[in-house]
């Protein structure tokens, strides 16, 4: 009669019989999925990245019901949901505390990718549509700060819009194009409010989905970066491995009570943490004729901005050397041929246009292709690890030291972003713009220096 | 030899806080405790009725939402509203905002949220408003007469002059500036100078700028009150005034907090019982 044989029984059964791609989907990613069984406590944050996802999704639909995208009722409209709406403000910080949580957990699950080499192949895929969502979260996190109409979202959009002045020829025109008006309005709060509630978060769900399937394909990296798939029993199983269901759904449950507990200590007794998360001046509403004193955007953004403000026209020659001394290093390194002419032209070019007061470009302008490139340098990481393990337990000692300092580099970038700056400051951004980048773009010489420890054939585990 | 590189940390970290900012003024503390004492802020609704309503707003704050603070509907409308609001209305001003920026150069800003909004990572707006409102002198300078030493050449007028009594007010900076040479050749050289403006009660000042040769720069001020117990007891009112403020700008704090402490004790267990599943599931994993 058509139906598809099926083993289950009753309603399952009925289902299946007539559908069944829901059980092989479950097979395939749950039941089936064979993970290898010693994740540490770095492989929570995947899921728990998962959990904000809906979380954001719950409340923001939540939000929606009340919000009001109209630059003359927006402000009030939030106030109106903290204080009129039933458990209206439970919805509000459970999104406001969820934004910065989602950056929270992605930015340890990236470390982990660092710390492992996840990023290797044949996870490269992976690792870039994992970038790609990184760069979503942030799209997403900054149509959604505008929609509150507070002087910081204003002040911040105006200010990082404001950043597209800076393409020669076109820019003037691009950021009026992107801003629908001459100044930060209601055309833009109403084409933020879209974005941030339709486009960015399908886009988020549609790359998460291929996140995982594409992780599911190759299957998960693991502490030791050793490949589980090398060593299977007789049914093509890997010995070192365990069913996800019910082995890590029940490992992520239990972790999710860590992670509820943090999320709900911030929610509940400290939802504008110290001004980090919610920041004061955001409880004006926007003014165009008032500028803050000091405009700095989210915490979770503040690396990136202080590698733009880093940006002086003091450091353009600075940068202009630090490109040299790469692109001598990269020419020695490339085979001769046309690829080495590749290699001189393009750094020469670079450094002009970096150094010589003629034609240089605007310092306002490499800084915001320094911040556009701090953000997505992390996509090449696959081709410039060139170590020849994978795990960091495997390499050389002084191989943590560089992360440990790239790690700080940007935690102190972080720091100086939240503060106004100061000429002191400023040169202290600009050093850890150098350790920032230098880790990436020096990583093709030292990940493969040092001693490496010898990779065992299996997996390490204890039993619990 | 394996750690050998933690020190990096720390001496990052330290160079980032070279040169930090402070805010100017020493802010002084809110007692804090004023702000969960509900007789502390009724009288502050009270203060805030008598003495701010009258400029500022406060249009997202229902009459009716002061049962959570204890006061009841008759009380509210026979101690609180002046005119003809209800109670199910907000705390609107009739003073039209056009107007308000004729007369004192700006709207005064709605009250709503000012505690929150004067938030920053540096200091509790809590602390800034209770410096504010009890920062100001008289200084005939001004449009108004009166000066602040948080918010210098503010435009409000200080509220509670009737009843904190005349004060004088010394206050002392010290700053670098470009001096000139004495006999008025070469570049100016830059020294730290201190100056002391003594603001007597009716406003008339004093300056006194002496050149130091080491200092840090800074700002400090001081009042004489002429009665001492007029001010004390000014002081007590804006403590309270500021706890109603604080109070007004979330009222759904306390519950919140009430509700955290269950959700964080339901999270404590549903922790337990997940150790608790995990280490069944995977006691057999070898």
């Amino acid at each position: 009669m058509g139906l598809h044989p099926t083993q289950y029984k009753g309603l399952l059964g009925w289902i299946d019989a007539r559908m069944p791609s829901l059980m092989i989907a479950f097979r395939t990613h749950m039941l089936e999925y064979y993970a290898p069984k010693n994740f540490n406590v770095w492989y929570f944050f995947g899921s728990f990245a998962l959990m904000v996802l809906v979380i954001q999704l719950v409340s923001g639909i939540l939000l929606a019901m009340h919000y009001k995208p109209d630059s003359n009722l927006a402000f009030w409209s939030v106030e109106f949901i903290m204080r009129e709406v039933n458990g209206g403000w439970f919805i509000r910080y459970m999104h406001s505390t969820g934004a910065s949580f989602f950056f929270i957990v992605v930015y340890l699950h990236m470390f982990r990718g660092l710390l492992y080499g996840s990023y290797r192949k044949p996870r490269e895929l992976v690792w870039i549509v994992g970038c790609v969502i990184f760069l979503s979260l942030m799209a997403e996190s900054f149509f959604g700060y505008l929609l509150p109409w507070g002087q910081m979202s204003f002040w911040g959009a105006q200010v990082i819009i404001n950043l597209f002045d800076s393409i020669p020829l076109i820019g003037r025109d691009l950021s009026v194009w992107i801003r629908g008006d001459y100044v930060v309005g209601d055309a833009t709060l109403n084409r933020f409010f879209s974005f941030h509630i339709v486009l960015v978060p399908l886009a988020l769900i549609g790359l998460v989905v291929a996140h995982i399937f594409a992780l599911h394909d190759v299957g998960s990296n693991n502490p030791d970066g050793i490949e589980i798939k090398d060593h299977t029993d007789a049914n093509g199983r890997p010995l070192d491995s365990i069913p996800f269901h019910p082995y890590y759904t029940v490992h992520d449950l239990y972790g999710l009570g860590f992670f509820f507990t943090a999320y709900s200590a911030v929610l509940f007794f400290a939802p504008e943490l110290g001004g980090v998360f919610l920041e004061g001046n955001n409880f004006i509403p926007a003014d165009p004729f008032q500028t803050p004193t000091h405009i700095a955007p989210l915490w979770y953004f503040t690396p990136y901005y202080s590698i733009l403000r880093a940006t002086t026209s003091e450091f353009m020659i600075w940068l202009g050397l630090g490109t040299l001394f790469l692109g001598v290093l990269t020419y020695l390194r490339v085979r001769p041929g046309p690829w080495r002419l590749v290699v001189a032209v393009f750094t020469f070019v670079v450094f002009v246009l970096m150094t010589v007061p003629q034609v240089r470009l605007d310092p306002k302008l490499w800084g915001v292709i320094l911040m556009a490139l701090s953000t997505t340098v992390f996509a090449l990481l696959p081709w410039l690890d060139q170590s020849p393990v994978k795990s960091m337990r495997y390499r050389p000692g002084w191989h943590k030291a560089v992360l440990g300092v790239f790690v700080t580099a940007f935690v102190v970038l972080g720091y100086l972003g939240i503060n106004p700056p100061t000429p002191g400051r400023t040169l202290v951004a600009q050093v850890c713009a150098a350790l920032y980048f230098g880790f990436f773009f020096l990583m093709p010489w030292w990940s493969r220096m040092g001693t490496f420890k010898p990779v065992p054939a299996r997996v390490t585990f204890a039993a619990h | 030899m394996k750690r050998s590189w933690f020190w990096l940390v720390p001496a990052l970290s330290m160079l980032a806080c070279v040169g930090a900012g402070a805010q100017e003024v020493k802010l002084d503390r809110w007692p804090s405790e004023r702000g969960t004492n509900l007789e502390a802020l009724q009288s502050g609704a009270r203060t805030f009725v008598n003495y701010c309503l009258n400029c500022h707003g406060a249009s997202l704050m229902r009459w009716n939402r002061l049962h959570d603070i204890g006061l009841d509907d008759k009380q509210i409308k026979a101690f609180l509203i002046f005119g003809n609001q209800r109670v199910t209305d907000t705390m609107t001003v009739a003073m039209h905002p056009r107007d308000a920026k004729e007369w004192f150069g700006k709207a005064p800003p709605d009250l709503s949220v000012i505690v929150r909004a004067r938030n920053t990572v540096e200091y509790a707006g809590t602390d800034y408003i209770y410096t504010l409102l009890r920062g100001f002198y008289r200084d005939r300078s001004t449009q108004t007469g009166w000066n602040n030493v948080v918010y210098a050449n503010i435009a409000m007028p200080n509220i509670f002059w009737e009843r904190q009594g005349p004060r004088e007010a010394t206050l002392t900076r010290i700053e670098y500036q470009d001096i000139p040479p004495p006999d008025g050749k070469g570049p100016p050289r830059q020294r730290l100078v201190q100056t002391v403006s003594q603001f007597d009660a009716s406003g008339n000042v004093v300056l006194n700028r002496t050149e130091l040769d080491q200092g840090e720069a800074g700002f400090a001020y001081g009042f004489k009150p002429a009665d001492p117990k007029a001010a004390a007891a000014v002081d007590a009112q804006v403590a309270d005034l500021v706890g109603y403020l604080n109070w007004m700008s979330e009222p759904t704090a306390t519950f919140r907090r009430q509700v955290g402490v269950w959700a964080i004790a339901f999270l404590v267990v549903f922790t337990g019982v997940g150790h608790w599943l995990n280490a069944v599931y995977w006691r057999d994993v070898r």
